[in-house]
């Protein structure tokens, strides 16, 4: 009976005697010390690694049946989402994933501007992360050619003939892009093997680069707060606890509370009402036929309303470009010496709120066709999008920096507010006796003064 | 490529709706109705297969869905000779339909998902009368459209009744000037039939799927309890 797991114990040190699997695991995992006050925005980069891999498995199961031929294309895709067991599925957990790894990405770099997790020492984290999302970007926009519906035919061609607005070599350089005149079955091929091969490679490998330079310089937090500045006899942080278990039991709602959310799209809203599925793209591609209004997928529209905005078509392009470049240099263009936006002055969080503002104006704009209004509001909102980054050097030195605690604080979880959401409702309901039932019912004025102090709170905490 | 960006730019510049100044109609979709379904399917091989396919299902896959028997689907909805696991081919070829057309009638499979019942609903009820098209017939929702109207016998005929603005001309509604063989409610639920068989057409799983989805969400809340209570227990000493 002792036999069986000493010889699998056996079979285990041999291996761990020629491979550093421990030290790697404690490395990283059980002796990798993390703030203990992460709150919900530190979520979103292990859902970012959960859609990540849902993406590969998905997506080499997708390719098993996909046809990377113009002529077959579009219907080995219907193929998939009507003969192939489970095929339905698995495209719609790829298609949905899609949208959800770009909600999750933005998600996960405001935290990055909410918390100063770009800045010194963790300017290289952000780098690795930016160049990330260029490469995720790279990915969705070739893997969205791949159905070969309209809106993929012609979002290509679109976006592809921008680099003909280069100068001298533009129009050589979309021709050696697309290896033909317009998007064809060579444009298909090559950004198949792109899709499938050389960009997941890339991704997978900054994946490690970002994680391995978040652990050799610690992870930030909500208070901006360096733990290693105070350590226990043992030599650990006294502010932080083991990523595992303590962050991977937590992580684990998280990934709960995703999935909740990710199923109800994949089995009861697919098409996100045309933004994660775009309505022409169930038309098969046709070169003579330009469809009605070309709108690329929803996470691209912030950047594509940039490049709608300046009239000047090289302008336009130069600024789409700058628009991510300058999220580049986020980390020498903030100023401020303090981390965390609780501690921060008041005019970045005002700059804040107008950058997301304008951010999300603009991705709202480069759904709906063009209209002089529509023009302007964008000229605004981009001219708003740079001001936050381009006047940062500027702005951040005028804050007045609140005092940072020498350790992180801890708020109260959602559990410990239940009583102060139990008082909340009862100021803005009111109990109302109907003879013997009592019922609880609007309370308007209860109501208007909570309006008012949360009005208050606010205008106080962007002080 | 300068010029093709340029005319892409220009297309971006202006939203061009092919629809007049009709409102769409609503259509009563409802994929439970497998009786509707079933009407639907054979008004489609009836009125609409002679020129369009619906390439992606087959009448082995309709016939499971529809709960309808194999032989039955064979006998009375599909086309003589076809095989249980074909799909809907037309019985048009290609080099017909540019003679006859000038174009290839689209494939139907996946136009409810393109296009939106709605549109499908009113399009369909929106010929009327035009002596200057091809076929003698226009239609309100998709003005100039090369396609004749297959329901007309059922229908009977529409006239346009337009209002003036100046030198702005909008159709305003249609009025019915012959009888067809339906009266206006029948014809109103033929083509509904009809659209809802197209709804379900384009995406046959999508029943099976929003019964799967309560599965699932019910698996996935008690995982979150579990999740939740586990987070709990671990992270009791950490304050």
């Amino acid at each position: 009976m002792n036999l069986k797991p000493t010889r699998l114990r056996m079979c285990g040190n041999w291996v761990l005697d020629r491979f550093p699997l421990a030290q790697v695991w404690n490395e990283h995992m059980a002796h990798y010390y993390a703030p203990k006050n992460f709150n919900f925005w530190y979520f979103f980069g292990s859902l970012a690694l959960l859609v990540l891999v849902n993406q590969f498995v998905t997506g080499i199961l997708l390719t098993m049946n996909y046809k990377p031929d113009a002529k077959l294309a579009f219907d080995s895709v219907e193929y998939i989402m009507r003969d192939v067991n489970w095929g339905w599925l698995v495209r719609y957990m790829h298609s949905t994933g899609a949208s959800a790894f770009f909600i999750v990405v933005y998600l996960h770099m405001f935290r990055g501007l909410l918390y100063g997790s770009f800045k010194q020492p963790r300017e290289l984290i952000w780098i690795f992360g930016m160049l990330l999302f260029v490469a995720l970007m790279a990915e969705a926009f070739m893997g969205y050619l791949l159905p070969w519906g309209q809106m993929s035919y012609w979002g290509a061609q679109v976006i592809i003939s921008l680099f003909s607005a280069i100068p001298v070599v533009g129009d050589d350089l979309a021709l050696w892009i697309r290896g033909d005149y317009v998007i064809s079955d060579a444009t298909l091929n090559r950004f198949f093997a792109f899709h499938v091969i050389a960009v997941p490679l890339v991704l997978v490998l900054l994946v490690f680069m970002h994680i391995v330079a978040l652990h050799e310089v610690g992870s930030n937090n909500p208070d901006g707060v360096d733990i290693k500045k105070s350590k226990d006899p043992w030599g650990h942080p006294t502010d932080g606890i083991p990523f595992h278990p303590y962050y991977t039991v937590k992580d684990v709602v998280g990934v709960a509370v995703f999935l909740i959310f990710f199923a109800t799209v994949i089995f009861y809203m697919p098409e996100m009402g045309g933004y994660f599925l775009e309505h022409a793209n169930f038309i098969p591609a046709d070169p003579m036929k330009t469809p009605e209004h070309i709108a690329p997928v929803w996470y691209f529209t912030p950047f594509y309303s940039i490049l709608r905005a300046i009239p000047d078509k090289f302008a336009g392009v130069i600024g789409m470009g700058g628009s991510i470049v300058v999220l580049f240099l986020l980390p020498w263009l903030d100023r401020g010496k303090v981390k965390s936006i609780r501690y921060r002055g008041g005019i970045y969080k005002k700059a804040l709120l107008l950058f997301v503002i304008s951010f999300v104006a603009l991705g709202y704009l480069g759904t709906q066709p063009v209209t002089p209004l529509a023009t302007t509001m964008a000229r605004i909102f981009t001219a708003i999008y740079f001001g936050f980054f381009l006047l940062m050097p500027i702005y951040t030195r005028w804050e007045k920096l609140k005092p940072v605690p020498n350790h992180i604080t801890m708020q109260p979880t959602l559990e410990e507010r239940i009583p102060e959401l139990k008082a909340l409702f009862e100021e803005v309901t009111e109990v109302k006796s109907e003879g013997e039932i009592s019922k609880r019912s609007f309370n308007p004025t209860g109501a208007k003064n909570v309006l008012i102090r949360t009005a208050k709170n606010l205008k106080e905490s962007l002080d | 490529m300068k010029k093709l960006l340029s005319l892409f730019l220009l297309l971006l510049s202006f939203n061009v709706f092919a629809s007049g100044g009709v409102e769409l109609q609503d259509a009563d979709i409802d994929l439970n109705d497998k009786v509707s379904l079933q009407r639907g399917a054979k008004h489609f091989v009836t009125y609409c297969l002679g020129c369009h396919s619906a390439k992606q299902i087959r009448y082995l896959r309709i016939a499971v869905d529809l709960g309808l028997d194999e032989k039955h689907v064979l006998k009375d909805i599909a086309p003589e000779g076809a095989g249980i696991y074909e799909q809907l081919h037309s019985a048009m070829n290609k080099h017909d339909a540019e003679k006859w057309f000038g174009t290839q009638p689209p494939d139907l499979s996946l136009i409810a998902r393109s296009r939106g019942a709605d549109w499908l609903y009113s399009y369909l009820k929106g010929f009327y009368t035009d002596k200057s098209r091809p076929f003698g017939v226009n239609n309100a929702i998709f003005e100039d459209v090369g396609m004749p109207n297959p329901l007309w016998q059922l229908q009977g005929e529409q006239q346009p009744v337009y209002e003036t603005d100046g030198e702005k001309r909008t159709l305003e509604k249609l009025v019915s000037t012959s009888k067809g063989t339906q009266t206006a409610q029948e014809f109103d639920q033929t083509v509904n039939d009809l659209v809802n068989f197209l709804v379900y057409v384009g995406e046959p799983v999508q029943l099976e799927r929003q019964q799967m989805g309560k599965y699932v969400l019910f698996f996935l809340f008690v995982f979150l309890a579990i999740a939740y209570l586990l987070k709990k227990e671990y992270w009791k000493d950490v304050h």
